[in-house]
């Protein structure tokens, strides 16, 4: 029972510290990259613009789709790992 | 054949594939009505939750948002797509592992209190009505453009066709008629793209052509857009914002409402696992990008179009743009396409110094009233709605009649898709949460299915009536429906989950502190319930706290509903034992099961 109990929890502090990770590159790429940062990037052209206006129009939401695979796919090997999957 | 034909062919055409599909899959139990069985696959309920999640506002109105507002409208983009890596980090795998069939389900018994349930259900129903006004206005106007009916037969055609497939199918019909209005919509919104492209940049893929060169003047596509825009007087088309605090917490906003909006999160409800909550909310993305990545493409080219449409001497290589500017077309000499849409009355045309030529550019900008002063122009004499610009896409492209009737069909389906999953997210509230719950917990399966359709059909005819005699503005309505869901339900239920410590006293303390906030900030600038001349302030940026827009404040409600809800919960005594076994228990998908009714 105890086992079980500090299994859960270690299950639950891996998949915190993984949320924690992708959540930061999310605001990265949207709040950072393609708002806050916009002016660093400036200096970066694509196609007639900069690089931030690529990613608040486009390259955010590439992002976005790379990390929910990436996290469903790292869950699913912690629900191997831990034993508790389905 | 003739236009009129073709529409009603391809609307008639989809709408008998939609009910031929609801009375096949018709539901037999609760659980297919609420949940669908709980049988379905992550990709089609990822096509599903897309086709759900994109309405008119996605098809219809954001491409002509992006194109007026450019770079500064991108908020849209990245919010409404945004919201989705939060739902699958932090709320779908974890409500689909509580395994019950609403959200007020989730909240009523996370935090042990039917008051909690209670203002959940309200929540969920202001949120919910509200956005389906908005939908039923949109389906009308579709209709009615199209098959050429009035608005008001537009409207009631279109409540006609939610309720017979919405009450008779529930959520398993739901689900795959869903599928199929996402394939009819995204095909609608795709060829148009396509052919636009490929005949301003001859790159096939809109997303790519967008950040191509322009054939017809060599110089990449935005570049020449933007010079083009600046030369009228208009603004940058990728100028970066000054109020960079207010973009911020507009996407945060859009994002944590995506998250929390009841009808999207139900959807994850219907997967057989866990695991597959969190596919199926990464392949709701991808269904949802394939029209999220070309909608901005089809905003640039469609504005560079209709500018080079209005100066054709503008389009090519030009030296010296005062040249270029100074004949714009003849009235006489406007396309077909410009002529139809004048007859609904979204293009308007006002030849302000009576020279028979179409002077389109921004007389709002004093620096540059000179300018237009020297070139002989009198004021902007073009009005174009910016609804028009996804539905008058095949015209302006001089694609065949059939695209039309296409587009006109998927416009439509993405109106009703939505409406449909927004009335399910109410029905089920009232008759489950509401009257099984709370009112009369020993209704029958059978009654509680009657109720449930009942409730629905009572949802329908109130936002008929209200699409009917809309308050006036759609944008501020489905703002709202976005502030109540980020402010109240989604600060609820993700401290349900990541919290053992937040309790009853706590989380219905926060909801009600987000809830009642976001509302004060907003009528004060837009009016008491919305009400013109009732606002306490006029809502110009000058007097918004902070430079904080109305629209934006869902965001600042919800961290006043966390502090709240933190706060109070902390002051007051911890959750009992079994609340925190019941966080415990979500948080690992072993032995989820299927969603049950107890």
């Amino acid at each position: 029972m105890a086992d079980d109990k500090s299994n859960a929890a270690a299950y639950w502090k891996a998949n915190v510290r993984l949320i924690t990770g992708c959540l930061i590159v999310w605001a990265l790429v949207s709040y950072g990259f393609a708002i806050l940062l916009r002016p660093l990037l400036a200096g970066i052209p694509i196609g007639g613009t900069d690089l931030g206006f690529w990613f608040a129009q486009q390259g955010s939401m590439f992002t976005f789709i790379g990390l929910i695979f990436f996290y469903a796919w790292k869950m699913n090997k912690l629900d191997e790992k831990f034993g508790l999957g389905e | 054949m003739s236009q009129f034909a073709i529409n009603l062919l391809f609307v008639g055409g989809s709408f008998a594939l939609y009910i031929g599909i609801a009375i096949w899959s018709r539901a037999g139990s609760t659980k297919d009505f609420y949940v669908a069985g709980g049988g379905v696959h992550p990709i089609t309920n990822g096509m599903a939750t897309a086709a759900d999640w994109m309405s008119a506002a996605s098809f219809i109105s954001m491409a002509g948002l992006l194109a007026t507002g450019g770079y500064a409208n991108s908020s849209f983009l990245m919010g409404w797509t945004g919201g989705y890596v939060i739902l699958a980090m932090l709320l779908a795998p974890y409500l689909r592992k509580f395994g019950k069939f609403t959200v007020p389900d989730f909240i009523g018994d996370r935090f042990y209190s039917s008051t909690a349930r209670l203002v959940a259900v309200v929540c969920l129903v202001v949120a919910s009505v509200t956005y389906v006004i908005g939908q039923m206005t949109g389906a009308g106007v579709a209709f009615s453009r199209f098959l050429e009916v009035s608005n008001t037969w537009g409207i009631w055609i279109a409540a006609t066709i939610v309720f017979l497939y919405a009450v008779f199918g529930g959520m398993k019909g739901i689900t795959y008629t869903q599928v199929a209005q996402y394939v009819v919509l995204i095909i609608a919104y795709t060829i148009p793209a396509v052919f636009i492209a490929l005949q301003l940049t001859g790159n096939p893929i809109p997303m790519f052509g967008m950040f191509s060169t322009h054939s017809e003047s060599g110089v990449p596509l935005l570049a020449k857009l933007s010079e083009v825009l600046v030369e009228l007087g208009f603004q940058d088309y990728t100028a970066d914002v000054d109020n960079k605090l207010n973009m911020v917490l507009f996407t945060l906003s859009l994002m944590i409402g995506t998250a929390g909006l009841p009808h999207v999160i139900i959807r994850f409800f219907t997967v057989p696992k866990v695991a597959d909550a969190r596919w199926s909310a990464g392949w709701a993305l991808v269904f949802i990008a394939m029209l999220y990545l070309t909608a901005p493409a089809v905003a640039s080219m469609a504005r560079l179009n209709l500018l080079t449409t209005v100066y054709p001497e503008a389009a090519g290589q030009v030296e010296n743009y005062e040249d270029a500017m100074a004949e714009p077309i003849l009235y006489e000499d406007r396309p077909e396409w410009f002529r139809t849409w004048e007859e609904t009355g979204l293009i308007t045309f006002n030849d302000l110094n009576n020279d028979g030529r179409i002077q389109f550019y921004n007389d709002a900008n004093p620096a540059f009233a000179d300018t237009a002063e020297d070139r002989g122009w009198a004021g902007n004499e073009l009005e174009v709605n910016n609804d028009i610009l996804v539905l008058a896409n095949p015209e302006i492209a001089n694609l065949p009649g059939w695209v039309i009737g296409l587009v006109a069909a998927g416009g439509i389906a993405a109106a009703l898709s939505t409406a449909a999953g927004l009335l399910l997210a109410i029905s089920s509230a009232i008759s489950h949460d509401l009257i099984k719950k709370t009112l009369n917990p020993n209704i029958s399966e059978k009654g509680e299915m009657l109720a449930a359709r009942i409730s629905m059909g009572g949802a329908i005819l109130l936002a008929t009536y209200l699409g009917l005699n809309p308050p006036g503005f759609a944008a501020q309505t489905v703002a709202l429906a976005f502030g109540i869901a980020a402010a109240s339900l989604f600060p609820a239920l993700m401290m349900g989950i990541f919290s053992k410590r937040v309790n009853s006293k706590g989380a219905v303390a926060g909801m009600l502190a987000g809830l009642l906030s976001t509302l004060l900030y907003i009528f004060t600038y837009l009016g008491w319930l919305f009400i013109p001349g009732t606002n306490m302030l006029p809502n110009t940026p000058d007097n918004w706290i902070a430079g904080i827009s109305p629209l934006s404040f869902g965001a600042i409600g919800a961290m006043i509903n966390f502090a709240v809800a933190f706060g109070v919960s902390y002051a007051t005594e911890e959750p009992p034992q079994e609340i925190q076994d019941l966080v415990e228990s979500v948080r690992y998908p072993k032995g989820a099961g299927g969603a049950v009714d107890h």
